[in-house]
């Protein structure tokens, strides 16, 4: 019953610089990706889609038999391997950002409408979460694909209409708590139209929550896409992204390690790096919470 | 004249009280009536649960009444939209930590009942704000900074001009001072009242602090299980108590004198339930009085001299 409160297994000081190194590394992995999706096939000499049959499958440069001109080798038709990484972080970030505005558009209008107004509203809104929830992502995203062709907006479009629950009950539940709180009663008092209550006085306020949910959504659908490319469902070839890259090096894989691992590691690193920035906006968050 | 009259003002909350059993109904206000003269004080007193705080937000329009109704300057205060009923009452909250919307601008915060209005321009409303925050004793330069950059007692005058920017005639206040510093309260008491005096305010009060009210209020109200069971002026009200409830109200007051402890008040240890209301007169089991009429007869409200209401049999 009465357990000592100062027992903690890490400090809680040693924690916080632990979480702040955590958000800081978070950041340069992001901010690093993203300035090679914006910047870096402009400053590359070589062009992801030109083929160099004769230059098949070359090995990166910590390895023997390395081309200059290819610091991270060749893919099975001689592209250039680090123009490829490079091209496939912006389609990686791309779907990421564009899925993430799609699902919280549609997440957070559900969530804060239902928190927000309850009863009725609110039982359509759970309706529509546990509806969702109740459909397999990966399956409906196949059969979509499938139905549809595979196409980048497409894959946006799927996965945006598919991932936007955990806004919607972040929202909800968040909402919940804020809009019994003084200053918006003293806002309805005032005279404020709902409108402004819900965009002005409520969301300001359950925005960094949002924000984390963000990241998290943001690394999943990431990985989504790799998923679905690496099914050969996700964006078409030629376009390089890093599930299709994966998709296509398998077959290499036992001579050509290379081929899977450079991908592989890229996503690894950028959905590490996402989900950082996750906790450390969390983290930063907990702190605020104490005013 | 009244400022405010509510007549037979009732809510009742539907409790879910399992899967099974029947829901309960909680009578949280029950048959309220009273008025406020223009410039006076009400103060409403009472234990946590009371109804006192749904008594102010079902004025207030934050929640809607059961039944009975509220007329202000002859208005029909439940038939009002939100923005003709903002022209006409505000609030002022207990928490100014919570009652200033941590992301906005003082200066913003404070506009929102003008800029609500949608009547007003850019440059009055600008004017208007400056004049209010001076008014309560706030720089204009205040209005640039966010809530967490101003202590609890500034604060709680941003939320006070926030209350009066619009010019209302009624200003409810929930425990305005409850979650402040001694040292600041007495500010913020003193304030109120010079803003009553200067702007012909009238005041709904409401605390379980007895010694704010008897300082503030005109009138008294006694509020017990959703009932107002005695209404008086200040003076008479706490110099001859009449309620048995009252009685015990004023004699729980703690003395100053250190070593004396804590007065034995004859009501018991156990709260009152809204949820199961007592037959007859809902005081009879805390009071020390009662006799066999008050476990079945429910006393009826009997009004004085000078509009003085008490209800109970042996009054």
């Amino acid at each position: 019953m009465s357990a000592p409160l100062a027992v903690q297994v890490v400090p809680a000081a040693a924690a916080s610089r632990i979480g702040k190194a955590g958000f800081v590394i978070g950041i340069a992995i992001v901010a690093v990706v993203a300035a090679a999706a914006l910047f870096g096939n402009a400053l590359l000499p070589a062009d992801p889609f030109t083929q160099d049959l004769g230059n098949r499958l070359k090995p990166p440069f910590w390895m023997d038999g390395t081309e200059s001109a290819h610091p991270l080798g060749t893919d099975q038709l001689g592209r250039d391997y680090l123009a490829r990484l490079v091209y496939g972080a912006r389609i990686s970030l791309l779907i990421g950002i564009m899925t993430v505005i799609a699902s919280g558009l549609i997440g957070i209008t559900l969530g804060v409408l239902g928190g927000f107004f309850g009863g009725r509203v609110d039982d359509v809104v759970l309706f529509a979460i546990t509806t969702r929830l109740s459909i397999p992502v990966v399956l409906v995203a196949l059969a979509v694909v499938g139905l549809l062709g595979s196409g980048l907006g497409l894959v946006v479009a799927t996965l945006g209409l598919l991932l936007w629950d955990r806004f919607a009950v972040v929202a909800r539940a968040t909402t919940m708590q804020v809009r019994t709180l003084d200053y918006v009663s003293a806002a309805w008092c005032a005279g404020a139209s709902t409108a402004h209550i819900l965009v002005k006085e409520i969301l300001p306020n359950i925005a960094s929550h949002l924000a984390v949910v963000a990241t998290l959504e943001m690394a999943l659908a990431i990985l989504l896409e790799a998923a679905l490319s690496f099914l050969g469902l996700g964006v078409p070839p030629p376009l390089p992204s890093w599930g299709l890259m994966i998709a296509e090096g398998k077959d290499y894989m036992f001579f050509s390690p290379w081929v899977i691992m450079i991908p592989g590691v890229a996503l690894f690193t950028l959905v590490l790096g996402i989900n950082l920035v996750g906790d450390g906006l969390r983290n930063l968050l907990g702190t605020e919470r104490l005013r | 004249m009244s400022a405010i009259e509510v007549a037979n003002l009732r809510r009742e909350f539907r409790v879910r009280s399992g899967l099974f059993a029947a829901d309960k109904h909680v009578i949280a206000v029950d048959d309220v009536t009273f008025g406020v003269p223009a410039g006076g004080v009400l103060g409403i007193v009472g234990e946590s649960g009371c109804g006192k705080s749904t008594l102010a937000r079902l004025i207030l329009g934050l929640l809607t009444p059961t039944s009975g109704s509220a007329l202000v300057e002859g208005k029909r205060l439940f038939a009002l939209d939100r923005k003709a009923r903002a022209r006409l009452i505000q609030p002022v909250f207990q928490d100014p930590f919570a009652s200033l919307n941590p992301r906005r601008l003082v200066k913003d915060i404070v506009a929102l009942p003008l800029a609500a209005q949608g009547t007003f321009t850019r440059g009055e409303i600008a004017r208007r704000v400056a004049t209010i925050l001076e008014r309560v004793g706030l720089s204009a330069e205040m209005g640039d900074r966010m809530p967490a950059q101003l202590s609890g007692g500034q604060r709680q005058r941003a939320a006070i001009a926030r209350a009066l920017v619009l010019e209302p005639r009624i200003v409810i206040c929930d425990e305005p001072t409850s979650a402040l510093d001694v040292s600041v309260q007495a500010q913020i008491l003193n304030l109120l009242a010079d803003l009553r005096r200067d702007l012909g305010l009238t005041y709904i009060f409401i605390s379980h602090n007895l010694a704010v009210v008897e300082h503030v209020a005109s009138e008294v109200a006694v509020m017990y299980l959703g009932r107002i069971v005695e209404r008086n002026e200040t003076d008479a009200l706490f110099r001859r108590p009449r309620h048995p409830y009252t009685q015990a109200l004023l004699a729980s007051v703690l003395t100053p004198e250190p070593g004396r402890g804590v007065p034995d008040v004859g009501l018991g240890d156990t709260l009152p339930d809204p949820a199961n209301i007592p037959p007859g007169c809902r005081f009879h089991p805390r009071c020390r009085i009662a006799v066999e009429r008050c476990r079945s007869v429910a006393p009826a409200p009997m009004v004085g001299a000078g509009g003085a209401m008490v209800e109970c049999h042996l009054a």
